[in-house]
């Protein structure tokens, strides 16, 4: 299995500078995201990974290749470094037909094997009549795939997605997002995607490289980095509220129930019956009851035990314990009135409609 | 008509337009895309004749080069005679001199190229000559033709450094703008005129040009 091995220092003009220290083997198709604010510095990561920036000092290998070594002089420049790069608004060639652009990578090969190639690979995006189009002639989502394909032309070692959703509103961002999904499953080349969205991370990714402020703060498989954020920054990141990741046990009419940690949880179903699925669940949208309420239209009902509590403003936040870890927003007013104490026994009620279900690899 | 003299003008700014594209167009990229520290003592460099009178270039251009400099000196024993009042002298002075003409334009039109699709190239495999040649050369053709158009038009109407560097000798330095003046002294304003009022409609033909291949930059 090939190694990427890094460790740099690139400074801005302005003085800040990005920390980057991580190795990982880089193979079986592997998806990692890295997760960070704005301006934390991951874009930066992804562009030195590319060879479009230069860092200060240290180095960056992959498997044998050197691709940038301070102490030795070496930078290789970014077509000498067998690397896909999907940019953030995709940066077709504008006065390129489709087919030109994905056949741009195309070098020593004759014209029937790169027709073959092209002809490929627009049967595996979707973009078969779209030949002759140009970019601006496109979807948004077209374009990605257009990106994607041009990318992927050259067979390339390594996937670099500089934000590959941040360009469009959220309903197209979800529908790209679960397309992104199964291409890069199907092309089968590691990728390292660079996000600000949670979401991207519990959706795409393997693995999850926490990044803020410049630095590396934390790396892991995505279901421990979520579970167990070691520190205040990367909470922050993978966001308070709660994040459940469980298998789609059942499935009818679109509704899913949805196994964790032996509770069910019945929310709109994200995938067919057997695939993993994450849930996001937001405080605000958790009721409790001293009893179980069995007359309402809520579907979802779990038995809690109260851990902790804090006040917040005028709510109360409440930790509770239903096998999983559940944060829930009350007002202070409710909490008064249900007089409950940590360790005493409660009902968590969400309703169905209220929990984000989202596919997972 | 003088078509004497027209031929040595023709053929001195078909030469020099040439040479700019040789030598304008990878300076005015590297202008364009470069991100080092001293660009902009460059860039200033290559603006100097937008200031600087003809007659003062020219000057230098002379004092640099007769036969008693080193210049001169490399220049008779490679290729013999001296560069002061010979045609190569005047090609020579004339390409310093319209360097700005050329290389400004060209820089705007590549500067204007989206730096992403340069980046784009790149990471596809292209080397930067053919990300150059593929990517922005074709994204910036009209800006790259006006450099072209104004560096040939402004070749045609060049007095100063012409009469200083090549002397003004027929068939060989003398171009229309100095028939023109030779004419006027001359008092012989009936060939003046003639070769004034073509001039003027070439001026006027070049402007139009240049501003259509400016629409088309913006419309791009």
């Amino acid at each position: 299995m090939t190694l990427l091995d890094v460790d740099f220092e690139f400074r801005y003009s302005s003085g800040a500078g990005v920390l980057c220290q991580w190795k990982d083997p880089v193979g079986d198709p592997r998806v990692t995201v890295f997760l960070g604010a704005s301006g934390s510095g991951k874009t930066t990561v992804l562009r030195c990974l590319a060879g479009l920036e230069r860092p200060e000092r240290g180095h960056i290998r992959f498997g044998d290749h050197v691709w940038f070594d301070a102490a030795r002089r070496i930078h290789l420049p970014p077509d000498h470094r067998d690397v896909g790069v999907l940019f953030q608004d995709y940066a077709l060639f504008p006065h390129l037909t489709v087919a030109q652009n994905v056949a741009f990578g195309a070098r020593h090969l004759s014209r029937a094997a790169v027709a073959a190639r092209v002809g490929e690979l627009l049967e595996t995006f979707r973009l078969r009549g779209l030949e002759e189009r140009v970019p601006r002639q496109l979807s948004g989502g077209q374009q990605q795939r257009v990106a994607l394909a041009r990318a992927v032309f050259r067979r390339p070692k390594l996937l670099l997605l500089d934000e590959p959703l941040s360009a469009v509103d959220r309903p197209t961002g979800d529908e790209l997002r679960e397309e992104l999904r199964t291409l890069i499953r199907a092309l089968a080349i590691p990728a390292y995607i660079v996000s600000h969205d949670r979401v991207d991370a519990l959706t795409l990714a393997d693995r999850t490289v926490l990044v803020d402020d410049g630095r590396i703060i934390q790396s892991g498989t995505t279901a421990d980095v979520f579970d167990h954020p070691a520190s205040p920054a990367a909470a922050r990141l993978v966001g308070i509220d709660t994040i459940l990741l469980g298998r789609i046990a059942a499935s009818e009419d679109g509704l899913a129930t949805i196994v964790v940690a032996g509770q069910e949880i019945r929310a709109q179903a994200p995938a067919e019956v057997g695939h993993e699925a994450a849930l996001l669940i937001r405080a605000e949208d958790v009721a409790l009851a001293r009893h179980d309420v069995t007359d309402s239209s809520v579907m979802n009902r779990w038995r809690a035990r109260v851990i902790t509590h804090a006040r917040e403003g005028p709510f109360v936040r409440v930790a509770l314990d239903c096998g999983f870890r559940l944060s829930s927003l009350v007002t202070r007013e409710a909490w008064h009135r249900l007089a409950l104490q940590p360790g005493d026994d409660a009902w968590a009620i969400v309703k169905a409609a209220s929990i984000r279900a989202l596919p997972r690899n | 008509m003088d078509w004497t003299a027209i031929a040595v003008t023709v053929k001195l700014a078909a030469l020099t337009t040439l040479v700019l594209a040789v030598i304008g167009l990878p300076l005015a990229y590297w202008l364009a895309t470069t991100r080092r520290r001293w660009r902009p003592v460059v860039d200033a460099a290559v603006a100097i004749p937008l200031l600087l009178p003809p007659t003062v270039l020219g000057f230098y251009f002379l004092m640099s080069t007769g036969p008693e400099t080193v210049p001169g000196r490399v220049y008779a024993r490679l290729v013999g005679g001296t560069l002061p009042f010979s045609f190569t002298g005047i090609l020579i002075a004339s390409v310093l001199y319209n360097l700005p003409f050329a290389v400004r334009p060209f820089a705007s039109g590549f500067a204007a190229v989206d730096r992403r699709l340069i980046e784009a190239a790149r990471c596809l495999g292209a080397s930067g000559s053919r990300t150059f040649l593929t990517v922005v050369l074709p994204l910036s053709w009209p800006a790259v033709a006006a450099g072209l158009v104004l560096a040939f038009a402004h070749t045609v109407g060049e007095f100063g450094v012409v009469l200083m560097v090549g002397g003004n000798i027929p068939g060989v330095t003398r171009t229309i703008a100095l028939a023109i003046y030779d004419d006027v002294q001359a008092f012989d304003y009936g060939a003046a005129n003639e070769a004034s009022a073509a001039l003027l409609v070439f001026a006027v033909t070049v402007l139009a040009v240049t501003y259509a291949l400016q629409r088309r930059t913006l419309a791009l």
